[in-house]
């Protein structure tokens, strides 16, 4: 009972929060120089002010900037993200389009990144000191400090260009006409750079922030009395080390997870995946305001949505977190 | 002796070859960058649009690398001796993609009504128009007030695509649902859009050519980074790559890769010419010797063979070479750094600081921004770069906020069209990018121009423009720079890709594949 009081009064706060987002990212994109008319316009390489004036019409742009932003939040209320002109298509349309893309990326990267970055630091903090541990943190050092740019690139330079095992960019084979599991392991194998170019940076994070966790616990106290009880080591290990120590992942993934909606922008460029953090930068470059404020805030619902599952994970992991709030 | 034996054998085999039979059937992956907002040609005509609905939509005429039109819609044209009246016969059985009968009257509802509410440039040419009107089914009268030199130059698909009347007439155009899946009377037909991946166009089994369009589908692959762009070349996941599609250092490699061939024709009718709009209205760059110290003070044929790696020529004018009516006998800047420190000793500049905005279109612009900010510092001239994205660029260009600024323009194969429209005070309009935006305002010039453009007589033209070059030169209202050139790349197996003036805009139609 106590738990769902709490994730309601979240959820009152989040739509406040969300609100207050929406306002602010209004106006900040606003401020910016330029407008999606003349952006338009000096596409076509020629422009008149009627044209120009016809645009801003359209755009709803002639208007004071209070009612854009009194209309763009009324709908908003209404759960309706507004029309992208420069497209012609509803915003939400366009976003949804694209999170099928985005989400296999993300969610790939992020199952992959968490999954082998606390596997590899429990593994190094098990042998702490030895060289398969300095060779692990030195891995990991070097994948948190490459820009992940240079990492993609290179990438498809040597798995895709020299060895030419992989599809450098793309979703699928374009007009190859697979369907069901052939499709499917087409999809995958396009998958597959971007989602470890994308996974290796937080893998390296969790990786380092679960070996020192793990380090850090295994001196406590309960764990000497655990090793006097005479449990195994790998016991300790899963039982009372990790589970004491996993807190700090579980914030991280929980930050993490909440990027997954706004997508990838730098991944989704070099390797040409059909996804919303392109979307978000194509139409930040033309100004497409609608479709800019409806990613913002989806991804921004997003966010507020995994702090608070991060917060019943807390609870699960630790069930000394419930009891104290 | 061998050797002589052999060229001859290989010279027969070459003249031998346009006889083998074009071969149909085929895919040709090409890339486009970046996507286009729509496809819908009437309604948006930036860069992207024009190269694919350029292969739905057609206008009555297409135009050679030498800019003399050609037969597309319309089968054959007369202008009366007075130059007043244009009469354009149309191919008959011609029909819409979804089966509609291609009339006289889609022409006079897309020129006269869809058009003249929607097209920006075409409007500008519309106004000499009196009348438009078809007699019968298969053919279009356009009857002008006054004579207007250009016009036969106006009838280009990306200029004046020709809608379909039963779709849109009595319809919101911008908001028609039909734009989504547009409909033409092209060599090929929308078949689907995967947005940010790739737009697929399929063969039109009944154009009205006999035999065209060889190629069964046509893709255009959506790669948004530029590197990536040479990666798919180079792995051959696309076939072409139209001018501008990776950066200029990326093309010796890619060209010097086995059956690969490019070419820098198929820009002839667009001419890109790039400039520097100096201001001229205030500060250092309203001086005249000050504007004219810029063009000594800069080595442009560096500038070609390093920052565009050799590609292109040097400008000596505001009339592109490629274009109609060029003059070559004009005052040439040359590379002359003392002349410029003359210049500017003389008009007393004390080294006030000029804002440079480059076009931020990518690395080649910027580093050409730098090559001149080392040119232009080195006889002493103090500029700040003023880095901007494209909105924002945009903006201050519109808005006159700026010292000097990077630009390049099209200009349609006459003067009229693509050059006046930057020097004439009438075209002096805050909010647009595209007019006189460095504020020249020269009256008797101005006289000049509107009376080249009425003439009926090529030779009278040409004469006329002569003296316009030769006298704008010396008051170098903006600093003009090079004539782009933008090299198409392409396998060497795709034959017949580039033929018109407009290069692969419209090159799927005669394009073929050997096998």
């Amino acid at each position: 009972m106590t738990i769902l009081i709490a994730i309601l009064s979240r959820l009152a706060k989040a739509a406040l929060t969300l609100l207050a987002i929406a306002v602010l990212n209004f106006c900040l994109l606003h401020a910016a120089p330029g407008d999606p008319a003349v952006v338009l316009a000096g596409e076509a390489g020629a422009a008149d002010e009627q044209m120009i004036a016809q645009l801003r019409e359209r755009f709803g742009l002639d208007q004071p900037l209070y009612v854009q932003l009194g209309k763009y939040i009324a709908g908003i209320v209404q759960l309706d993200l507004g029309y992208s002109f420069r497209q012609s298509a509803p915003v939400i349309d366009l976003i949804a389009e694209r999170l099928p893309a985005t989400l296999l990326l993300t969610l790939t990267a992020f199952v992959i990144s968490l999954t082998c970055g606390i596997a590899l630091g429990v593994a190094a903090a098990a042998r702490v000191g030895k060289v398969s541990d300095s060779l692990l943190t030195t891995l990991a050092l070097l994948f948190y400090a490459t820009p992940l740019y240079w990492l993609a690139l290179m990438a498809v330079l040597v798995f895709s260009v020299w060895l030419g095992w992989l599809p450098g960019f793309g979703y699928e084979t374009v007009g190859s006409d697979f369907s069901g599991f052939a499709r499917a392991i087409d999809i995958l194998k396009h998958l597959i750079l971007p989602a470890l170019t994308l996974g290796l940076f937080f893998m390296a994070v969790y990786m380092r922030m679960t070996r020192a966790s793990m380090l850090e616990v295994s001196t406590a106290d309960f764990v000497k009395t655990a090793k006097a009880k005479g449990l195994s080591g790998p016991v300790i290990r899963r039982r009372h080390i990790l589970r004491n120590a996993i807190l700090p992942v579980v914030t991280l993934a929980g930050l993490q997870a909440g990027q997954l909606v706004g997508g990838a922008v730098l991944t989704e460029t070099v390797f040409a995946w059909p996804g919303i953090g392109r979307l978000m930068f194509e139409s930040l470059a033309a100004r497409d305001y609608n479709t800019i404020l409806g990613v913002f805030l989806v991804s921004a619902a997003m966010v507020i949505l995994f702090n608070i599952v991060t917060d019943i994970v807390y609870r699960i992991v630790d069930p000394r977190i419930g009891a104290r709030a | 002796m061998k050797h002589l034996k052999a060229t001859t054998f290989l010279i027969a085999a070459a003249l031998a070859a346009p006889l083998a039979a074009q071969e149909a059937g085929g895919r040709l992956d090409i890339v486009v960058q970046p996507e286009p907002p729509s496809l819908m040609l009437g309604l948006v005509q930036n860069g992207p649009t024009q190269l694919v609905a350029g292969d739905i939509y057609e206008g009555l005429l297409r135009y050679g690398t030498d800019l003399q039109p050609q037969p597309l819609l319309a089968k054959s044209w007369e202008i009366s001796d007075d130059g007043l009246t244009y009469t354009f016969t149309l191919n008959e059985g011609v029909k819409w993609h979804d089966g509609e009968d291609f009339t006289a009257e889609d022409v006079v509802f897309s020129a006269d009504v869809f058009l003249r509410e929607t097209h920006a440039r075409l409007r500008a040419s519309l106004a000499y128009v009196e009348s438009i009107t078809a007699p019968d089914d298969t053919t279009v009268v356009f009857q002008l007030k006054e004579p207007f030199g250009p016009f036969i130059s106006v009838f280009e698909t990306g200029t004046m695509p020709i809608v379909p009347k039963h779709i849109y007439e009595g319809t919101d155009f911008a908001n028609n649902e039909m734009n989504a899946t547009p409909i033409g009377t092209g060599p090929f037909k929308f078949e689907a859009w995967e947005k940010g991946s790739y737009i697929h166009l399929v063969k039109n089994e009944d154009y009205y050519v006999d035999g065209l369009p060889y190629l069964d589908e046509v893709y255009y692959r959506v790669i948004p980074d530029a590197a990536a762009r040479a990666v798919a070349f180079e792995t051959g996941e696309v076939d072409v790559l139209p001018g501008g599609s990776v950066e200029n250092w990326d093309v010796p490699r890619l060209t010097e890769m086995d059956n690969v061939c490019s070419t820098g024709s198929g820009w002839e009718f667009f001419a890109p010419h790039a400039w520097m709009w100096l201001n001229n209205r205030e500060g250092p760059t309203s001086d005249v010797r000050f504007r004219q110290a810029v063009m000594y003070a800069m080595d442009r044929d560096f500038q070609r063979d390093v920052v565009w790696n050799g590609f292109g020529n040097v400008a000596t004018g505001p009339v592109s070479s490629k274009t109609n009516f060029y003059s070559d006998d004009v005052t040439i800047y040359d590379h002359n750094p003392e002349k410029a420190e003359e210049l500017l000793a003389e008009m007393g500049y004390d080294g006030e600081e000029v804002r440079l905005l480059p076009l931020p279109y990518g690395e080649t612009w910027q580093r050409w921004a730098e090559a001149i900010r080392q040119n232009l510092s080195e006889v002493g001239i103090n500029v700040s770069i003023d880095s901007t994205d494209v909105a924002g660029w945009n903006e201050k260009t519109s808005q006159w906020d700026y010292d000097m600024a990077f630009t390049y323009l099209y200009q349609y194969g006459d003067p009229a069209l693509g050059v006046s429209r930057n020097y004439t005070a009438d075209r002096i309009q805050k909010g647009s990018p595209w007019n006189n935006v460095e504020g020249y305002d020269n009256p008797e010039l101005d006289e000049k121009w509107f009376a080249a453009a009425t003439m009926i007589s090529p030779e009278e033209r040409q004469a006329a423009y002569n003296e316009i070059q030769q006298e704008i030169v010396d008051d170098v209202p903006v600093a003009w720079l090079l004539e782009l050139e933008f090299p198409t790349i392409y396998r060497c197996d795709i034959k017949d890709l580039v033929t018109t003036g407009i290069g692969v805009n419209d090159g799927p139609r005669n394009a073929w594949i050997e096998q």
